[in-house]
């Protein structure tokens, strides 16, 4: 029943499908709390950047940046990520900035949300302290609104990982690529729809799970 | 007005303010200056490029706004495809029959879970294989069916949140008037529903239309995107192209995200409906996939 998987490597393009979540995960958490920071900032500048940036990206389609990463920053301004020669890690490279660039703005964003749950009292108790902005914000503020997140990072995470097929349209071989072989070249379509199905949800379901109850438990309790 | 988490900058901090605002001034000039430099080098800045968005209309007429109209008529023929689908689905996860429940439950958490891009794949080939519908034109039902089935479900969420959301006396009155329970879900509960979820519904409307560039790329439906590679074949202005319709979206976007925020605010001061007005961010919020929907709190009473 399942002959026609010969010759396919399922599960080395979930694989990749896991790398790239992972990678573009931890890129837009980092660049994300970046921003959010950047749009609290003392700085007027930094908050009017911040602000264009995260408006910006989100009103544009993933798909519209991931293929700027292989047609515009690759090709026409030479961004090759240290893989000039190898294309199949270049595109995978690109594919991991492009996403980065574009759930960062969703990190940012839930963190800012996660930023105005901590109580005004905490932040002017930090200030009396004696405490400068970069301080409140590292020791006091990002602490506790990360606690409070976890519910709205897992959603972008979840996200995430289901907009990594978009990576397919610049040839990064991971499984909607594969899956869009497959039902080229194969005739059980019904089946092979199923099985990439499946290893979605196996993916989704248990990240939405897990981080739920992680959510629960570090919750700030007040 | 200051924010809550530093002081009013006193002289030091203003100068330090300068310095950081300098710096970063500084930074962004490199890159954009990196970026002019290698687009000129490369020939991207000649007026050649650019000129044929203003002194020749057969880019509009023929590359943009033909594209445009598809990208807007597969989001709104999805919106409208989605919408009963997803209020019924909606209705359905509330029942009081177990055996409704579940089933729609499962069918929504499912859809939910799945990238939309693999369902556009997988409705494209079904029509492919098992109808006969015209090649010209499945395309443009694959886009379609992909996002009525991922939206329909997200959607679903949404209707049961607003209706979750209103205060139990709503039922509880209707119950005291002698409705049947399908009169308090079309007579009351219904109505207030979408006047809250309206926000929220306008907001859904920008993620449909982010996903349609998903079936220019993969599934060959003309849509803004895909004018990208046709226009720039033809003109060889491929970051011009790019720069363009990424504007376009932006502009697209954001009228449909003002107009959502408006509605919102019309909405709360309306007051038409006892519920809370659901808001974008309550919407991301409902993208989560579990058992346990995040109803704002009110799911666990």
């Amino acid at each position: 029943m399942f002959d026609f998987l010969e010759g396919y490597d399922l599960l080395g393009a979930f694989w990749v499908t896991v790398q790239l979540t992972v990678y573009s995960a931890v890129g837009s958490l980092i660049w994300g709390t970046l921003l959010a920071g950047m749009r609290v900032s003392p700085v007027p500048l930094m908050r009017g950047f911040g602000s264009a940036y995260v408006n910006v990206v989100r009103n544009i389609p993933l798909t519209i940046i991931i293929l700027f990463t292989a047609m515009g920053l690759a090709d026409t301004f030479g961004v090759t990520m240290g893989a000039a020669d190898d294309v199949k890690t270049r595109v995978f490279r690109l594919a991991v900035l492009g996403l980065v660039a574009y759930h960062a703005a969703f990190v940012c964003e839930a963190l800012r949300s996660g930023i105005n749950t901590v109580p005004v009292g905490q932040a002017e108790a930090a200030r009396s302290l004696g405490l400068r902005f970069t301080q409140v914000l590292t020791l006091v503020i990002l602490p506790q609104a990360f606690r409070s997140v976890v519910g709205p990072m897992a959603n972008v995470l979840i996200a995430l990982t289901k907009n990594t097929t978009v990576a397919a349209v610049i040839g990064v071989s991971e499984a909607a690529l594969l899956m869009s072989e497959m039902i080229e070249n194969e005739a059980e379509l019904l089946l092979i729809s199923a099985i990439f199905a499946f290893g979605f949800v196996c993916l989704t379901l248990p990240t939405g799970l897990i981080l739920g109850w992680v959510s629960k438990r570090v919750a700030v309790k007040r | 007005m200051t924010s809550v988490l530093y002081d009013t900058p006193g002289p030091r901090a203003k100068a330090r303010n300068i310095v950081y605002t300098v710096v970063f001034l500084a930074a962004l000039i490199a890159v954009g200056w990196w970026a002019i430099a290698v687009m000129a080098d490369k020939g991207q800045l000649d007026a050649a490029k650019w000129k044929p968005f203003v002194s020749d209309s057969r880019v509009w007429t023929t590359y943009l706004l033909p594209a445009l109209g598809n990208t807007l008529k597969a989001a709104a023929l999805a919106l409208v495809l989605a919408l009963p689908l997803g209020a019924v689905f909606g209705v359905a996860r509330l029942s009081d029959h177990r055996w409704v429940r579940g089933p729609a439950a499962a069918v929504v958490e499912f859809f939910r879970a799945i990238p939309v891009l693999i369902l556009m794949l997988f409705s494209n080939e079904f029509y492919a294989t098992f109808t006969d519908i015209s090649s010209d034109v499945r395309p443009l039902y694959a886009v379609v069916t992909g996002l009525v089935l991922y939206n329909a479900s997200v959607l679903a969420e949404v209707v049961r949140a607003g209706i979750l959301s209103l205060p139990k006396g709503q039922t509880e009155a209707a119950q005291a008037i002698g409705l049947r329970k399908g009169q308090t879900m079309t007579n009351i509960l219904l109505p207030q529903a979408v006047t809250a979820m309206l926000p929220a519904i306008v907001s859904q409307l920008v993620v449909i239309v982010k996903d349609t560039a998903l079936g220019g790329a993969m599934v060959g439906y003309a849509e803004l995107l895909r004018s990208v590679r046709t226009m720039s074949g033809f003109y060889a202005n491929i970051i011009p192209s790019f720069i363009v319709v990424a504007v376009m979206y932006v502009v697209l976007n954001f009228l449909l995200t003002s107009f959502a925020a408006w509605l919102g605010g019309r909405v709360q001061r309306g007051r038409r409906s006892s519920g809370k007005v659901l808001t974008a961010e309550q919407l991301e919020e409902l993208e989560s996939v579990g058992p346990e929907p995040v109803t704002d709190g009110k799911s666990d009473g």
